[in-house]
């Protein structure tokens, strides 16, 4: 009997811990109600975005930025006779963690609008069950075009998910933009490319690559990696027979930090350059180093006048975390939700599902001054907002190096 | 062909990592049958305690100097490593020693993420990676067309000069003896006079005070650790134990090796890249095994009442 009861409880106590961990908690406004009429009750802002494991730097700047959006608007009764709150669901970057996430979600009448995904692989499972119940989603961060302009995005564009907008540029402007800085400003012609195999990695370094090649310069290696691999020792080597003059990453900062770390341990002293996937500081405190290149989508947030007010509003919350180079982002898509929301219900209505559509309808028309600049969409959903960046890690910190649009 | 010996270099260290991991499994199975899925997890607890130690412990003084902090993390490392093992031998495995044999297994599974789960919580920031300082030399070793970086060279030593010493250790000493004679007949064994209790005690304190080396080295090497380091290493090495014969010291060790050489040439020579390195792996692994079930260098299984 005492075998049954000791094995059953360590059985017991592992689950528990394991939902313990997993369990999400709603975060309503901190200022409930104040003196806003809320007798309609509370409409939920889903949040989609990883909160644990190696993007929750990213993904919890994500959170914030929206909660800060929903508390303003609670504050300013933007939404008459309902009170807002933040639903945050954590997909760890994970594609399945999504899909239950977007479910989760999607079963609850309440929710008006998703904000997330992080990653473009999530999203692609997100995408559809969000469509199937018509809830109007917009990403701060995804980047890989195909996710508004279908798969043929640069030869036959068609609108993959009506309900689907981004406030990010995307990945076929990203790369190339990448590659005009890296060939031209940095003079690197010999190129070496390793990709992570994820849908963000693999679409940017293409549209990286084709560039390189038009502007005159060599993609002198092509590798890829494992999602979870640690030591790149082998990928390393193989690359660096090559003589590559710059190595460019599709993939994100809990890989590229370490692996720039590796490249220096390998004595290949080349610059490693990536997406807005790796620009975080955690990519510096992983082992980028001096020199290491990344772009990032829009201006620098700091350095818009436009921020300039999400900023001292996101300082002013004293979140633990940093809103990372995703917040006003993610700022700017939830009060297009907000704002949205409360052109569709007016002055007296009520929310329904069935105002769903009227709800994408109403987004699609958005068009507001943001803390990144000009919040628009075009046919697609992709934001009329093309601004791209390049950073540098100089003394240890990223500093931006270009900012503009690309050219073409 | 430089390139070959490099990627041959980058085997042998990856290889002698997985070895420290892998005479964990084997030992312990070969004591009690039991496939110890939570030891990856040891091995990633080891890594956070000697981060703990470096972080929390040792003066700024002490962190400037290699030669002092080294042992000293390896201290705080093996300690923490080896008081769970402890702790998990006690209260989770030593209750179900005379239950089904799946028993132990889903508990082991269960522990592992337990233990994972309780470092995500309660280990400060670390539900990402955090970053691991260098503590040996930096820079190479150069041998003609190979550079293998000094924190490399460590884990390929380290690997070896312990893997005999354990080895010497089970064939010379007295609790060696107990040891080999608990495996090979755990009644008998106590006929004699041997306290099975103490000798499978033993054998999780040697397994996790090894695991907990091959943390510190694996977070000087790598630069940083994560909480799933445990999981992805652990499969290798219990792959490593198995290919070389499960029980089997020596074994274990070669497996260790050969896993290693597989996962770098695989992953570079072969199709699919390092994406791909998990399928040689166990294409080796089924290869050997339906030619030698029991393993490179294991003994065949004798049937248990």
């Amino acid at each position: 009997m005492r075998k049954h009861s000791v094995k059953s409880a360590a059985i017991v106590v592992g689950v528990l811990l394991v939902a313990a961990c997993s369990t999400n908690k709603t975060e309503g406004g901190s200022t409930a109600g104040g003196s806003c009429d809320t007798s309609k009750g509370t409409l939920t802002v889903g949040v989609i975005a990883p909160q644990s494991g190696g993007l929750s730097a990213l993904g919890l700047g994500i959170k914030n930025s929206a909660q800060l959006a929903v508390d303003e608007a609670n504050e300013k009764c933007t939404v008459k006779g309902y009170k807002l709150a933040v639903d945050t669901q954590d997909d760890e970057a994970n594609p399945a963690k999504g899909a239950q996430a977007a479910t989760k979600l999607a079963s609850d009448t309440s929710v008006v609008g998703v904000i997330g995904t992080l990653n473009s692989s999530v999203a692609q499972t997100v995408q559809p069950i969000l469509f199937e119940k018509k809830i109007v989603q917009v990403s701060p961060a995804n980047t890989n075009p195909s996710l508004t302009r279908g798969e043929n995005f640069a030869t036959a564009p068609a609108r993959a998910f009506a309900n689907y907008f981004r406030v990010c540029t995307t990945d076929d402007l990203q790369g190339p933009f990448a590659a005009d800085y890296l060939v031209n400003d940095a003079g690197k012609k010999k190129i070496a490319i390793i990709t992570d195999g994820k849908t963000y990695g693999e679409g940017l370094a293409t549209e990286f690559a084709a560039r390189v090649k038009a502007k005159g310069g060599e993609i002198v290696a092509q590798e890829k990696v494992g999602e979870k691999d640690t030591d790149f020792a082998g990928v390393i080597s193989t690359i660096k027979a090559a003589n590559p003059e710059a190595l460019y990453y599709g993939g994100e900062y809990p890989q590229g930090g370490p692996l720039s770390k590796q490249l220096k341990d390998a004595q290949l002293n080349i610059p490693l350059m990536g997406g807005d996937g790796i620009f975080d500081g955690k990519f510096i405190e992983l082992g980028g180093k001096d020199g290491d290149l990344a772009t990032s989508v829009g201006a620098p947030t700091e350095s818009l006048p436009s921020a300039k007010t999400f900023v001292d509003a996101y300082s002013a919350k004293k979140y633990s975390d940093a809103y990372g180079a995703y917040g006003a982002f993610s700022y700017d898509a939830a009060n297009a939700i907000i704002a949205s929301l409360a052109t569709t219900l007016g002055d007296g209505g009520e929310w329904s599902e069935d105002k769903r559509d009227a709800l994408i309808e109403a987004v699609g028309k958005y068009s507001a001054s943001g803390a990144t600049g000009d919040v628009a969409f075009d046919e697609f959903g992709d934001s009329t907002n093309k601004v791209l960046t390049v950073y540098q890690v100089t003394a240890g910190a990223w500093k931006d190096a270009k900012t503009g649009e690309f050219a073409g | 062909m430089s390139i070959l010996l490099q990627q041959l270099a980058n085997g042998v260290v990856q290889g002698g990592l997985i070895a420290l991991i892998a005479l964990g499994y084997t030992m312990v199975y070969g004591i009690i049958q039991l496939i110890n899925f939570a030891h990856g997890e040891i091995f990633m607890v080891g890594a956070y305690g000697s981060l703990a130690t470096y972080t929390w412990l040792l003066p700024q003084g002490i962190k400037d100097s290699w030669v002092l902090s080294l042992p000293l993390m390896l201290l705080g490392g093996v300690v923490v490593a080896v008081v769970i093992a402890l702790i998990m031998e006690r209260f989770a495995y030593r209750p179900l020693r005379n239950a089904p044999r799946l028993a132990p297994l889903i508990t082991a599974l269960g522990i592992s993420v337990a233990l994972q789960e309780a470092v995500r919580t309660f280990y400060p920031d670390a539900t990402s990676a955090l970053r691991f300082p260098r503590v040996f030399a930096e820079g190479n070793l150069a041998l003609g067309p190979i550079s293998v970086p000094w924190s490399g060279v460590l884990i390929i030593v380290v690997s070896i000069v312990l893997s005999v010493l354990l080895q010497v250790y089970i064939n010379r000493s007295r609790m060696g003896r107990a040891m080999r004679a608990t495996a090979q007949d755990p009644d008998t064994a106590k006929l004699m006079g041997v306290n099975p209790d103490r000798v499978i005690v033993l054998t999780f304190v040697l397994g996790a005070a090894l695991a907990g080396v091959a943390g510190l080295l694996y977070g000087s090497y790598i630069t940083n650790v994560n909480i799933d380091m445990g999981f992805q290493t652990g499969i290798f090495a219990f792959t490593a134990a198995v290919l070389g014969g499960v029980g089997s010291i020596r074994g274990a060790v070669i497996g260790a090796f050969i896993i290693g050489l597989v996962k770098t040439i695989g992953g570079q020579y072969m199709p699919g890249g390092t994406q791909y390195d998990y399928v040689w792996i166990f294409v080796v692994l089924i290869l050997v095994l339906v030619f030698r079930p029991q393993g490179l260098f294991g003994e065949p299984e004798r049937v248990r009442a």
